[in-house]
């Protein structure tokens, strides 16, 4: 992993005063999530009228959080969710949105805002779609004006959604907690009752078998050490040449490794006849691997191009059609069923120069993570796609140093996030709680304003 | 007073084979130079935990060896357990029968097994000739005490002061046998001879070993087996390009006196490798328990020597007695064999034991038997190479053959696989593995 060395001169006394003397970007160390903390540290403000506010008001106060209405002047708060989950008219934002005003320059250090609505897209009425949209206008802008590791995100209901499903919890505690510091501008769905609260929070894959391709090095490696902190069995894949760095997680992580080729024809009956053998049971798949090959597409080959297309889609297609025609997967147990969590990329949504061949792959991911979750809903199962930004890994690593700078400073938090970032919305996404979300492709880039 | 229940021992049980792992064989003085016999045996061992899910178990027994071994490598099995993630109340023995270390190691684990003492168990070896213990003279050594002794800085100058420059010579281990002073390609050329082993039919062996273990490599067939070392992801003896016309044109390296009639080459002769392998064994309540696959059953092996010393016997040909007493007791023939793992350590050597069990006289005279034993059915020969194309780092070649045969036999149940390996002394052990 290369080191943010910007960052961390920032982060001391002297480089905090040099650098704000210079008007240049303030990176702040971000709050990450350790087992057994708190949620958040200090009062959570809850702004809005409507009768979910309550609800939600009540759901912190289950949580033993410190649930304010109002906040004293100059007092620090830990975040704020501002509901307009009724607003039927651009004009309903106002009074909600002066009153996250108002308390905005309160938030503290990695504090969260969270804006929580109905889905635009389903109503029909142009007003109130009008204003729903509003709401996705004004949370990204928000995102942009939060300052030292603060985060915005919204949380999108579904049109007539209970606001006491599991999910809508689960999604309010993951963008609460610092388990989500690297995600900032975005937009969380849920849209249906399923998923399942668990009994406890720091644990919330406890028994549950989990697949992990690509795990020898980098995010997969910090996929298995996440999913196996939050209580998951891991079944380490990636391919023979990787063996002994896999065999290194494996160990790490308590774990099985499975040296595995994941483009061969049999790669999914092999990974759950390993899941069979060795655990029983299959929960979790997390189609992690991938490659690049980047060249600009005068100059692209054959090779190239199709071995991305192989290895970051068409293996992850092939896998999906075994592993849900088989009974191993496709065990709900009271209604949460199994995950796949895929790997997307922002170069997959807004493109990057050089990267055509991984651009499509990864924008395929997230179509096929639209697509595959109808096939899933029968079974109380969900599909998600995880797209990170600029990550500090061995990959960015070896980038021009220059390019790396850039990267790192065009986002809303001003630096890399870390691959423990990317693994703790796969857990998210691969938890219990999160089964009311399905279809959805949720950034991991701190805002990022390019597709890096 | 309670009396002891001594029907128990005699209640037999089977062994099973779960699975195995090595790191990748390479040349002598290559990728490994570096490494010591205790990192290549740590990280086989570890890749085999991660293979399984091992982490904090207690196993029963862990026991293997090196044949090249450090004196401070005393402890070598038991240091290398400690290096992993298993429960470090496993206790381990260091064992040592030559190249036969790992196929020892791994019988008498599974007698432990059979006969009740342990549930479960990991057999090893490792050899590293990079790495080889360099002892030095008598002179020098018995200087070298005499300071460890001193109890001044006078006295301690004074017996430094003995040494000469011929003490510091080294004295590389050799492979030559301590009691004929002739190596064991000597040995086996002789040998070789005496049976009429053609330079052909060893160069097609070599050729064929070659050939087998690439495609194996290239089925995938090695990727539950083995894990890469130091990034190493094949054997580096490997050479899938081979032809008999690059085979036939090298010169003899062993038996140069016989002149025309030499016979055995650098490549029908197995090279000095680096390399570590394991092998998980256990009772069948064991895998149950464990969620752990049972490929094949350990049904039996034995142990001959024969008296090379004066002649009367070649070097590697002890198996052959060794195969005469297992299959007798086992009540089978060779024809009874779906596979057979003859271990290479010259092509001359499989051939000539081959040629040992066809021949009337051989069997009658030497083993006793009222016919020849039988055909080994060259079909059915190291279907995935061995080592001419693998390397042979003497104590893991008998963890690599195992894991491999019983990978080879799983699914097959009641199909039986046969084992032969020749070790330095005049020593060897075979065995039997039945497919599950």
């Amino acid at each position: 992993m290369s080191r943010d060395t910007y960052t961390e001169f920032v982060n001391t006394s002297v480089g905090k005063r040099l650098t704000k003397a210079l008007g240049l970007p303030q990176p702040a160390r971000l709050r990450r999530h350790r087992p057994g903390e708190a949620v958040v540290r200090g009062p959570v403000v809850v702004v809005g009228t409507s009768s979910a506010s309550d609800e939600i008001a009540a759901l912190l106060l289950g949580w033993g959080l410190d649930v304010r209405r109002h906040v004293e002047p100059r007092e620090r708060v830990s975040a704020v969710i501002a509901c307009f989950d009724a607003v039927t008219t651009p004009a309903d934002l106002s009074e909600t949105v002066l009153g996250l005003g108002r308390v905005l320059k309160q938030v503290g250090p990695s504090g969260r805002v969270i804006t929580l609505y109905r889905r635009p897209e389903t109503a029909v009425d142009p007003a109130v779609r009008a204003a729903r949209k509003g709401v996705e206008g004004l949370t990204r802008s928000v995102a942009h004006e939060m300052r030292a590791g603060a985060t915005a995100n919204g949380l999108i209901l579904a049109e007539d959604l209970d606001v006491a499903a599991p999910s809508v919890a689960g999604g309010l505690r993951f963008l609460l907690s610092g388990r989500s510091a690297f995600v900032s501008g975005q937009l969380l769905t849920v849209d249906s009752v399923n998923g399942t609260l668990p009994q406890d929070w720091d644990r919330p894959l406890q028994g549950q078998v989990a697949v992990v391709t690509g795990a020898a090095r980098g995010i997969g490696a910090s996929i298995a050490e996440v999913l196996h902190r939050d209580g998951a069995r891991i079944i380490a894949v990636d391919v023979p040449a990787a063996g002994e760095q896999l065999a290194a997680t494996a160990n790490r992580v308590a774990g099985t490794a499975l040296q595995l080729d994941i483009t061969a024809e049999d790669a999914g009956e092999r990974i759950l006849s390993h899941a069979r053998q060795h655990h029983g049971r299959l929960d979790i798949v997390v189609h992690n691997a991938g490659i690049t090959r980047d060249k600009l597409l005068g100059n692209m080959d054959a090779g190239r191009w199709d071995s991305v297309i192989a290895v970051n889609i068409e293996a992850q297609l092939r896998m999906n059609r075994a592993l849900l025609a088989d009974e191993l997967f496709n065990r709900p147990e009271g209604s949460s069923g199994p995950r796949i969590v895929s790997l997307a990329s922002t170069s997959g949504i807004a493109g990057n120069r050089g990267q055509t061949n991984y651009a499509a792959s990864k924008a395929g991911v997230i179509g096929m993570v639209a697509a595959t979750s109808a096939q899933l809903e029968a079974r109380h199962g969900t599909i998600n796609a995880v797209a990170p930004g600029f990550i500090e890994t061995e990959m960015t690593a070896r980038m021009p140093f220059a390019t790396r700078e850039v990267a790192r400073r065009l986002n809303s938090l001003n630096q890399g996030g870390r691959p423990v970032d990317v693994a703790e919305s796969v857990a998210y996404l691969a938890s219990p709680a999160a089964g009311g979300t399905s279809g959805l492709t949720l950034r991991v880039c701190g805002q990022n304003l390019i597709g890096a | 007073m309670t009396t002891p229940d001594l029907t128990r021992p005699d209640r037999t049980r089977e062994a099973v084979i779960i699975g195995g792992n090595r790191i990748p064989f390479a040349r002598a003085h290559g990728a490994y130079a570096s490494a010591s016999n205790q990192d290549m045996l740590t990280s086989a061992l570890n890749g085999l935990v991660a293979r399984f899910g091992l982490q904090g178990q207690r196993l029963g027994s862990v026991a293997g060896g090196a044949v090249m071994k450090h004196s401070k490598n005393f402890n070598l099995m038991r240091e290398s357990l400690l290096g992993t993630p298993l429960d470090p109340a496993t206790p381990a023995t260091d064992v040592q029968m030559a190249c036969a270390t790992g196929m020892e190691a791994i019988g008498s684990l599974a007698d432990k097994i059979r006969l009740g003492r342990i549930e479960s168990a990991v057999g090893a070896g490792v050899d590293s000739i990079s790495d080889a213990p360099i002892v030095v003279t008598d002179e020098l050594r018995g200087i070298l005490m005499e300071v460890n002794r001193a109890k001044t800085p006078g006295q301690r100058l004074k017996a430094l002061t003995k040494i000469r420059p011929g003490h510091l010579a080294p004295q590389a281990p050799g492979v030559n046998e301590p009691r004929t002073g002739m190596s064991m390609g000597e040995h086996m050329a002789v040998t070789a001879h005496a049976w009429g082993i053609g330079r052909q039919e060893q160069d097609e062996l070599a050729l064929a070993s070659h050939q087998n273990l690439a495609a194996a490599y290239d089925d995938g067939f090695f990727d539950d087996l083995v894990t890469p070392f130091q990034g190493v992801q094949r054997d580096t003896n490997l050479r899938p390009d081979s032809s008999l016309e690059k085979l036939g044109r090298l010169a003899p390296a062993f038996g140069r006196d016989l002149g025309e009639e030499a016979t055995m080459t650098a490549a029908n002769s197995t090279a000095l490798t680096d390399g570590a392998s394991a092998v998980l064994l256990g009772s069948e309540e064991y895998a149950d328990a464990h969620d752990l696959p049972k490929l094949a059953t350990f049904v039996d092996y034995e142990q001959a020597a024969v008296d090379f010393v004066d002649g009367a016997e070649g070097l590697l040909m002890a198996p052959a007695y060794a195969a005469a007493r297992m299959l007798t007791r086992n009540g089978l023939t060779l024809e009874d064999f779906e596979y057979f793992e003859i271990h290479e350590a010259f092509a001359s050597t499989v051939l000539a034991q081959i040629a040992a069990w066809e021949d009337e006289d051989f069997c009658r005279e030497k083993l006793g038997l009222d016919a020849p034993l039988g055909r080994v059915d060259r079909s059915r020969l190291n279907l995935h190479g061995s080592s001419l194309a693998a390397g042979h780092p003497f104590a893991a070649t008998g963890g690599r053959i195992v894991a491999t045969l019983a990978k080879m036999l799983h699914g097959k149940p009641g199909k039986l696989g046969f084992i032969s390996v020749c070790a330095a002394g005049g020593q060897g052990v075979t065995a039997i593995l039945e497919g599950r």
